[in-house]
């Protein structure tokens, strides 16, 4: 009798010793998590009298000054505007997600039922933007919303121009935020769709379906968890966005990180700054676990990275 | 014998392809993806001192760009952090796409929370975090901080087109170099890394774009000694210097541009094999 020696585990292709991801995780725990730990740790510190930084004295201040304001007479009262702030960032984000996929599922969908060639083309028209500097797209949005640029310009000569203004108020934030964030909603939609069968849309024709039941019964349910991935890759980090609001909505219209970033400068409040940014990283945090934990319970794939 | 009325199923075209609205909202959405960033292109090349009244075509911002010193030093400023940043971004990206092949299964999770963590929290959290930590750990402001900020958001980005290039690894020359003895090394730098070079280049093409492009985290940790390009950008456009912001942003674009269709043609190559 022969002796069968069990074949050699193949492993997978490529795989080398887990050794060599320890310098990239150390690396990720030294510059990713310690700040994150040290965020935190900030946030129950005190304020310096003197200078930036912090005073190493525990201190819950700082999520106090979240909710409430003290007078100068030594008073205190319930203050809303750091609660009005958080609404905005969640309102505005919001608001850009509809808008983002209300526009984003035709264009994935068109996108999907086009030619191959045609097809791979248009997927690289809609990442190119996406790949350049946030900054320079929302100057360049920018300059398109100013009362002296193409639209003001136009309405002057039509004649109704006079009271145009967009540039600095919410809107323009919301368009700002729309105009940055609207490839992260097409690509994972059209992810989807490029997967979805249309033979069984086809089959929702036959059998006599309108073209909006289809589209409603047969098609969104089917590309379902592009949609949700979309969502999360607009809201998420719209929540968090600062360039936006800060060059088109003129510092009227803040967002949370608007304020996060005002306190680490010019009003030198680290702690409260820190606050801020830990319930910003709270929210971010219970959005993706709902998002990949409450999806994966239905059934859904979705893959957020 | 009566005619027989040969009805034919009535085929009607499925078309989600024709749904109203469907070819209107992306032409739409497309031109309205690019309008705004031709528009800089075009102002790029106004005559005028007001970027939006145009008065005549001329290269007066590319060549005042071109001789700023304040911009030549933001811009070598943000070279060479986006160049270590790429190399040290790229290299861990690949420790970690081969390491994690072969870890246990709530390493790999592990793994992938830190991975992932600079794509999906917001970078404020994380620019004020590592201001925080920097000064705690009396890491001074400046290009070292710079660089090892940028390393650890431009990981991810590397590592996507590592790791999309490992899953599509065929198993046969992996197994026909175990049988013919090669040893894990040999396999690594023989097989492996040829293998993988065309999603490594891809890879850290990103991450230089990435780094290149970075606005928030740089303002942070920069400090005053080492403003980057988008730093420099940003203060120029609150002091309306808007002409040559224009000059300077269709560059950028230019250069992003290239390298996304580097990227792209990279991974043609991945089909084409």
């Amino acid at each position: 009798m022969s002796k069968v020696r069990a074949p050699k585990s193949p492993g997978r292709p490529g795989q080398a010793s887990s050794w060599l991801a320890t310098p990239t995780l150390v690396f990720l725990i030294l510059v990713i998590l310690l700040p994150l730990l040290i965020t935190v740790v900030y946030s129950f510190l005190s304020q310096p009298s003197l200078g930036t930084g912090v005073k190493w004295v525990f201190s819950t201040d700082a999520y106090r000054q979240i909710f409430v304001q003290e007078k100068l007479d030594g008073t205190t009262a319930f203050d809303t505007r750091y609660l009005k702030v958080l609404w905005n960032s969640f309102y505005y984000a919001g608001i850009a997600t509809i808008t983002t996929l209300i526009l984003g599922i035709p264009v994935a969908m068109w996108i999907a039922t086009r030619p191959v060639r045609f097809r791979a083309l248009l997927v690289l028209a809609v990442t190119l933007p996406f790949w350049t500097s946030v900054l320079i797209r929302t100057y360049a949005v920018r300059q398109i919303l100013d009362e002296t640029g193409p639209i003001g310009g136009f309405l002057k000569i039509i004649g109704v121009g006079n009271s145009y203004q967009i540039l600095y108020t919410p809107w323009a934030t919301i368009i700002g935020l729309t105009y940055t964030f609207i490839p992260f909603m097409i690509l994972p939609i059209y992810a989807s769709a490029e997967r979805f069968d249309f033979r069984y849309a086809e089959a929702g024709y036959d059998l006599g379906a309108k073209r909006w039941t289809v589209l409603r019964r047969i098609v969104i349910p089917g590309i379902r968890p592009g949609i949700i991935a979309g969502i999360a890759l607009v809201f998420i980090p719209g929540l968090g966005s600062f360039l936006q609001p800060d060059m088109l909505g003129g510092g009227k219209t803040n967002m949370i990180a608007n304020v996060i970033a005002n306190n680490f400068g010019q009003a030198r409040n680290w702690p409260f700054g820190s606050a801020l940014s830990v319930f910003l990283l709270i929210f971010t945090v219970l959005f993706v676990l709902m998002v990949t934990t409450g999806v994966r319970s239905r059934g859904d794939q979705v893959r957020l990275i | 014998m009566s005619p027989v009325t040969t009805s034919r199923p009535r085929r009607r075209l499925v078309n989600l392809s024709n749904f109203p609205l469907f070819r209107g909202t992306s032409i739409a959405v497309l031109v309205g993806m690019y309008l705004p960033l031709l528009l800089v292109v075009f102002y790029s090349f106004n005559q005028n001192r007001l970027a939006q009244i145009w008065t005549g075509f001329s290269f007066k911002w590319y060549d005042f760009v071109f001789h700023n010193d304040d911009i030549l030093r933001a811009l070598k400023n943000s070279l060479i952090v986006a160049v270590v940043a790429t190399i040290l971004s790229t290299l861990l990206a690949l420790g970690a796409a081969l390491g994690m092949l072969r870890m246990a299964r709530s390493g790999r999770v592990f793994a992938w929370g830190l991975l992932g963590a600079p794509l999906l929290i917001p970078e404020i959290v994380l620019a004020v975090g590592t201001l925080g930590f920097f000064l705690t750990i009396k890491v001074p402001l400046g290009h070292v901080a710079l660089i090892l900020a940028h390393t650890a958001f431009c990981i991810p980005f590397a590592l996507l087109p590592i790791r999309a290039r490992l899953a599509g690894l065929d198993a046969a020359p992996f197994e026909a170099a175990t049988d013919l003895g090669a040893n894990e090394w040999q396999i690594l730098r023989r097989i492996t890394l040829p293998l993988l070079a065309p999603g490594i280049l891809a890879g850290a093409l990103l991450a230089f774009a990435i780094s290149l492009d970075d606005f928030i985290t740089s303002f942070f940790i920069a400090g005053p000694g080492a403003t980057t390009l988008p730093v420099y950008i940003f203060g120029m456009i609150r002091s309306n210097v808007t002409p040559a912001v224009n000059a300077l942003s269709t560059l950028l674009l230019i250069f992003s541009a290239t390298m996304l269709l580097a990227v792209y043609l990279l991974n043609r190559i991945r089909r084409s094999d």
